[in-house]
């Protein structure tokens, strides 16, 4: 699968195969990304959003065969490579300026 | 028990098909030459010698050698039992062909040369205390008893040279074979630094 351009602030949905049971079924995921670490086999990102009032972080190896879409909603405008600050924000707060 | 001689060169991950990561190291082994094949009847066993790697220059002896067997002279020589000698021919090529994903092999390499090493590098001593006084932060403690034995036993352990040493490590899983780059990707780790040279045999 080829990579989408995928840069530190963007808004993205991933889609990633989970096993329930016996049954494996493709679960979207989307957030905003604050962490892009490694490279080549190695890389990960960090997405981070909040769901129902409570903040979730989850790392996806980017080259995970459990992958199977990543789809960038929104392009995001920073300043920085890690956008730890927003783990203080909620709310209209928790968002970044668009590219 | 058959096997190729190759080269370390790096470690890299690589993904089973439910996500889990396996670390990898890649080796390119091969292709390698039959050089000489060696009998009971005229060496007292039965072994293949295989060749590795372009030889820039090389004597008349040498050249001579290896044109027994229609070949270049070749950098990288060693030799390996096999059961069947009758299976190979003189300027066989062995390729990474041989193993498929899932077999396991022994890797043989030379380790990291530390040096002269001091005892707690070399033998993992856990070393004194830093302060409050104390003199003794990486020394050796005591070599040994008093009266009896009235001398150091044998085998003590010591700073001395430290790596550089053959090793051999058992029952590495092969997870990719990539026969175009004559690559071979081995679960876990190998001796040896990067462009050390390997010997990888099939498991015994």
């Amino acid at each position: 699968m080829k990579l989408p351009d995928l840069k530190v602030g963007d808004l993205v949905t991933i889609y990633y195969k989970t096993v329930e049971g016996d049954k494996t079924r493709v679960h979207p995921y989307q957030g905003i990304v604050i962490n892009r670490r490694g490279s080549g086999k190695s890389e990960m990102v960090t997405v981070r959003k909040i769901s129902g009032g409570i903040g979730v972080e989850r790392i996806f190896p980017l080259h995970s065969p459990l992958i199977s879409k990543i789809v960038v909603k929104k392009r995001g405008k920073t300043r920085r490579a890690k956008l730890y600050y927003l783990r203080e924000r909620r709310g209209k707060r928790f968002a970044v300026k668009e590219r | 028990m058959i096997g190729l001689i190759g080269k370390k060169l790096h470690m890299s991950q690589e993904f089973t098909d439910d996500g889990e990561v396996v670390p990898v190291t890649v080796v390119q082994a091969g292709p390698c030459f039959i050089s000489q094949i060696k009998r009971k009847k005229t060496d007292g066993y039965d072994a293949i010698q295989i060749g590795f790697g372009e030889k820039k220059k090389a004597n008349r002896p040498t050249i001579g050698h290896f044109k027994k067997a229609n070949l270049p002279p070749l950098r990288y020589l060693t030799e390996i039992k096999v059961d069947n000698i009758e299976e190979y021919k003189l300027g066989q090529k062995l390729d990474v062909s041989i193993f498929k994903e899932g077999d396991l092999v022994d890797v043989t390499g030379y380790s990291k040369g530390r040096g002269f090493a001091g005892g707690v590098k070399r033998w993992d001593w856990g070393g004194g205390p830093d302060s409050h006084g104390s003199a003794t932060h990486r020394r050796i403690g005591s070599a040994g008893a008093t009266t009896f034995p009235g001398r150091t036993w044998k085998g003590q352990h010591m700073a001395g040279h430290y790596g550089n040493e053959r090793i051999t490590v058992k029952n590495l899983k092969v997870v990719k074979v990539e026969k175009e780059k004559n690559l071979l990707y081995l679960k876990g780790a190998v001796p040896g630094p990067r462009n050390g040279r390997l010997i990888i045999r099939r498991k015994k």
